[in-house]
């Protein structure tokens, strides 16, 4: 499969799953998605396309939060960023760790660095902050402050 | 039988690294693994976004002095993607070699923990030995063994003198006949058979499903390399080959790695062979507004980050994934079902990345105490690189 059979393909497959497309360069495409078509869409990537997934990054926009997937299908040397927009307050979305294992780690980072709820996750719990940490200080959304007293007394400094 | 928990750090002395697993095991076999990490964590990506873009490669080089090219590599990558910018052709060249240099030094590291943690010494012991001699040509060519501040958005800092280049390719030679010996030693060696063969195997599917990267991924047979699949720097411009084994064990892992030295070197030659004269930087003014994504093949797996700016001089968000998050993972599906002494070559066969490694400096006696400040260790150092110079007779 070229590139353009691709992009035409999931244009199609997805119609009325897919927001917008964003053709960056012929090695980037950033595809915004519906959330609730987010497994759809990754099962088809993952396992038809035998993408192999990247990581996930959140990005904090203050009035909502993002989510972006990326994907590289190696043989046409493309990298597919799936970008799903989360309205705040409500952060939750599905979790992609029924599809392949190798997103377990990278949600449960997520879910205490941004505070997203990921649904049907195994085992979300907190990765690379302590236990003690206290809950819903979340370190990369905007509005964190490193002074703030709760997280700095709870730490004990 | 009962169940017995056995804890393996976070500070232990096989484990350069904190690291927590705690190992669920009945008699000798090992039950179920679970991990904990998270004593290394500095912030790097919140930190990331208070400094400027140039001031950003700098902090993301102390992420780790092993792979203290990868980071900054994958990172200028990100940032040209957002303008989109090509670099000059000869700094495409000097980061090749540069990053190749790395990871020479990197899988020889691990080559000799691995002797380490299977009690077989005397490799440990020559391979940092040779390991040396890499750090001394990166020191050559870029004035310092680890965090070589090479890179910039757009080329590179510093250029690579032309009279440097045949003693590095000299140097380069010399080490090969060692190189030889010591791949003897490890794929022919019946005791590191006995230690490594079978033990430990992450089945290509499990690769697939774990999304596993690197010498990891490519030892359980997918042959799967950044350097080939999405061609950066110089890489497609020599000849070198993708190493790839199929059994998925310990040894198949050591097998890629200490091939994929070679593979470097020659990459390194062929570099330095056909080196375009011309600019090292394009003089990147402003960042737009914008996303991008760098991503480049670290010794231990495909290194990615993500970057984007909203029009100012810092980033809004920078994303890092290194190699051995998506490797650590693997180890439910390597380690269950093993025996417990052969648990730590497991654990260590993904060669989990050091965060951070420290140059040492001259502690005083009590007497007379003298308190280096930046300006002394600089000093110390460039006098130090300059014995090097001298005794390797670069002029």
């Amino acid at each position: 499969m070229t590139r353009e059979e691709v992009l035409c393909d999931l244009r199609k497959k997805f119609k009325d799953d897919v927001i917008e497309v964003v053709d960056k360069s012929p090695k980037r495409v950033y595809i915004e998605i519906k959330q609730e078509s987010l497994v759809k869409v990754v099962s088809y990537i993952f396992k038809d396309l035998k993408a192999r997934f990247n990581t996930a990054s959140g990005v904090d926009m203050r009035n909502h939060m993002e989510i972006l997937y990326h994907f590289l299908i190696e043989d046409i040397n493309l990298l597919i960023s799936l970008r799903v927009k989360l309205q705040k307050p409500k952060l939750e979305i599905d979790s992609l760790v029924p599809v392949f294992e190798g997103a377990n780690w990278i949600e449960r980072e997520i879910y205490e660095m941004l505070g997203v709820n990921f649904r049907g996750h195994p085992n979300l719990r907190k990765l690379l902050l302590p236990e003690e940490w206290p809950g819903g200080v979340c370190p990369l959304r905007k509005n964190y402050k490193e002074w703030d007293e709760n997280a700095i007394r709870d730490r004990g400094v | 039988m009962g169940k017995t928990t056995i804890p393996i750090g976070p500070y232990h002395p096989l484990q350069d690294e904190p690291e927590f697993f705690i190992l669920t095991v009945e008699g000798e076999k090992v039950l179920d693994i679970e991990v904990r990490i998270g004593y290394n964590h500095r912030g790097i990506e919140k930190l990331s976004e208070m400094k400027t873009f140039d001031q950003s490669t700098f902090v993301i080089e102390r992420i780790c002095g092993i792979c203290s090219t990868s980071h900054p590599f994958a990172y200028t990558r990100a940032v040209e993607d957002i303008i989109p910018i090509e670099v000059p052709e000869r700094a495409k060249y000097i980061r090749t070699i540069i990053a190749e240099g790395e990871r020479i030094h990197s899988h020889l590291l691990w080559l000799g923990l691995a002797g380490h943690f299977l009690g077989y010494n005397t490799v440990y012991m020559w391979v940092w030995k040779l390991r040396e001699e890499i750090l001394d040509v990166m020191e050559i060519l870029t004035g310092n063994r680890n965090s070589y501040a090479m890179f910039k958005p757009g080329g590179i800092r510093r250029d690579i003198k032309s009279e440097d280049i045949p003693v590095v390719i000299k140097k380069m030679d010399s080490i090969v006949p060692t190189l030889e010996m010591l791949k003897k030693a490890f794929i022919d060696d019946p005791i590191l058979h006995a230690r490594t063969k079978g033990i430990g195997i992450l089945s290509k599917e499990n690769a697939i499903n774990y999304c596993a990267l690197g010498p990891t991924a490519r030892a359980s047979g997918v042959a799967r390399d950044t350097r080939k699949d999405s061609p950066y720097g110089a890489y497609d411009k020599v000849e070198w080959d993708m190493i790839v084994t199929y059994n998925g064990d310990v040894f198949d892992k050591l097998v890629v790695r200490i091939l994929e030295v070679f593979e470097s070197i020659k990459i390194i030659k062929n570099c330095f062979l056909n080196l375009p004269s011309g600019e090292i930087d394009a003089n990147i003014k402003d960042i737009p507004p914008g996303e991008g994504i760098g991503i480049i093949e670290a010794p231990r797996g495909e290194c990615f980050h993500y970057v984007r700016s909203d029009g100012t001089n810092r980033p809004v968000r920078h994303k890092v994934r290194a190699p051995t998050f998506m490797n650590l993972p693997t180890c439910k599906a390597t380690v269950i079902g093993e025996y417990i002494s052969d648990a730590t070559i497991i654990l260590a066969a993904i060669d989990p990345c050091y965060c951070c490694t420290e140059r040492m400096t001259v502690c005083n006696n009590i007497k007379r105490k003298k308190i280096y400040n930046g300006k002394d260790l600089i000093k110390l150092s460039r006098e130090k690189t300059e014995i090097l110079r001298n005794k390797m007779g670069v002029k």
